[in-house]
């Protein structure tokens, strides 16, 4: 059980005013709050122990090299990774996804075949756009229903023994549809195709366990899960970050440097070169603990509760309809009332103290296939209550008579 | 009236409201009377960037002064641009490239300013100058 009005002591942020208003704020699928728990572990870094990692042998850089690899071994107990040298740190999902679409440059040939979702992020289309440009791939879409759920019988179609890579989300943030990523994987191993999930907005809500997925590559961003901004992880099986050349060069990654030969240092430092987030990696690991001393599954069981009550209470407004009416779904309500355009609603509520997203969510084929330009967008993390879900209501009830 | 004439004007208009909502109503109102964009102008070409809504703004000289029609596709934006346009419309190209729009601030829509707000304000203002220098290179 959540007691949320304790839960809402832990963040500062929740007491502030805007524009006179008390905050509510309902732009979690964009940006999580931070916890005071948080916030202390990255004042005490900085307070304390801030030194470069790996790299001297005098005690602060020995205890900053401690505290971050503590925080790859929280990771990996939290995914149930297999070893800690497959979580790679990164500055967040898109520079994951990034590290394997370049890395897989040497492994495409032309007329090879990539499969995407119509539900993804634009993280998790351009990268792999540019793969099929620099090998000859060809990128095929997996398509949406109107409910925002993916087609599966195309998926069947569309998977060969051409598939050489499978990547969607595991929950879509433009409509909060939980995709069936298990048979995602499955059908995409039984062609011998490789796959990443996208898991930036499931990691929020779900604890996703990658030996169990079988996934072949995993990523998220701490900044939605009450950690650091560009702060993120990689999952890879070990077999495949083996085989996958280094992303970037420089220090960290090296074993031995000559002018004639490099070679590479094992995992994860690999794909880990420069000095990284160090601070963030060890933030990263306070706001993992954070979310599992509440626990996901209170957390995924109350989030519901106010994905219920939301929807409930949005649709009594009249000419208002939800986009993503899947019933696999986490608490993101993507709307629009009709005749008015979606950056009026959130100007509108902004102005009242509400903070939603509004526009197209880097996910612009989604909006395509609606036919509209965005939509407006609250998303509800645990911390949230129904009397905010209230105010979201009133101040859109409020826009819609101002606007209508 | 010169451009600052009118924006005194808007200014006075605005002074009246004591709460955002009226601002914001009164806002919406004066979006109506926007002059509008003949269809025929809504181009790819006529749209300003930078905006989460669409907007499409026309310039055309008439004798030695710039007639702006403009359009957008969100009510809010088509008042701000409507605002815009009143104090920028019937004016010589070098009047608007000389004004001011500091007008925007005191009329309590401070907040649109942001050169990172979504509605491009900031490109809309700079979009207006550009077509003020392009016709003034015209009459020069
Ligand atoms: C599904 C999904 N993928 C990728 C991203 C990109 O994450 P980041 O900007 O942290 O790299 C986001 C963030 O909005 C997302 O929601």
């Amino acid at each position: 059980m959540i007691d949320v009005d304790k839960i809402r002591l832990d963040f500062p942020i929740l007491n502030r005013e805007v524009n006179g208003k008390p905050l509510v704020y309902f732009d979690n699928a964009a940006t999580s709050q931070t916890p005071q728990q948080v916030i202390d572990v990255i004042v005490d870094y900085y307070s304390n122990y801030n030194a470069n990692i790996h790299r001297g042998v005098h005690t602060l850089s020995q205890e900053a090299t401690d505290a971050y690899e503590a925080a790859r071994k929280k990771i990996q107990e939290h995914f149930n990774a297999a070893k800690p040298y497959e979580i790679i740190f990164t500055s967040g999902t898109t520079h994951g996804i990034n590290l394997i679409a370049t890395g897989f440059t040497s492994f495409l040939k032309k007329g090879d075949e990539v499969i995407v979702s119509a539900l993804e992020h634009h993280s998790n289309i351009v990268p792999w756009q540019m793969l099929c440009e620099r090998t000859g791939a060809v990128l095929k879409v997996i398509p949406m229903n109107e409910d925002g759920e993916l087609v599966m019988s195309v998926y069947d179609e569309l998977l060969s023994d051409k598939t050489k890579l499978v990547f969607t989300n595991h929950i879509s943030n433009a409509l909060g549809t939980i995709n069936p990523i298990e048979t995602i994987i499955e059908k995409a191993h039984a062609v011998g195709a490789a796959v990443l999930i996208d898991g930036a907005q499931a990691c929020p809500h779900v604890k996703p366990d990658v030996q169990a997925l079988d996934v072949d590559f995993y990523v998220a961003s701490a900044h939605k899960m009450c950690g650091p901004t560009g702060m993120g992880v990689l999952y890879g099986k070990e077999e495949w970050l083996e085989k996958l050349p280094p992303y970037q060069g420089g220090g960290e990654m090296i074993d031995e440097v000559t002018f004639e030969k490099t070679t590479y240092a094992g995992l994860p430092h690999k794909f880990e070169a420069g000095t990284p987030n160090i601070c963030g990696g060890i933030a990263f690991g306070a706001a993992i603990d954070y979310m599992n001393n509440i626990g996901f599954d209170a957390i995924a069981a109350y989030e519901n509760e106010l994905l219920s009550y939301a929807t409930e209470k949005l649709l009594e407004i009249d000419g208002l309809k939800i986009y993503g009416t899947s019933t696999e779904k986490t608490s993101v309500i993507s709307f629009n009332i009709e005749g008015i355009h979606p950056y009026d609603i959130g100007t509108i509520v902004d102005k009242l103290g509400i903070a939603v997203r509004t526009g197209h969510h880097c996910a612009q084929p989604i909006m395509d296939y609606f036919k509209i330009p965005g939509t407006v967008r609250a998303s509800f993390s645990f911390y949230n209550t129904k009397a905010e879900i209230d105010a979201l209501v009133d101040a859109v009830k409020k826009a819609k008579m101002m606007l209508g | 009236m010169s451009i600052q004439e009118i924006q005194e004007e808007i200014m006075d208009e605005f002074s009246m409201f004591d709460d955002w909502m009226q601002r914001y109503e009164y806002m919406i109102e004066l979006g109506k009377s926007l002059p509008l964009i003949e269809e025929e102008f809504k181009t790819e070409e006529n749209t300003i960037k930078g905006c989460q809504s669409k907007v499409w703004v026309h310039a055309e000289l008439k004798e030695d002064k710039l007639v702006f029609t403009a359009d957008s596709d969100a009510i809010i934006t088509k008042g701000i641009v409507a605002i815009l346009i009143r104090s920028f419309s019937n004016q010589k190209p070098q009047d608007i490239i000389d004004a001011d729009t500091d007008f925007i601030d005191e009329i309590g829509l401070k907040e649109h300013l942001s050169p990172t707000r979504a509605n491009g304000l900031v490109s809309m203002i700079k979009q207006l100058k550009l077509y003020a220098i392009a016709y003034q290179a015209q009459l020069n």
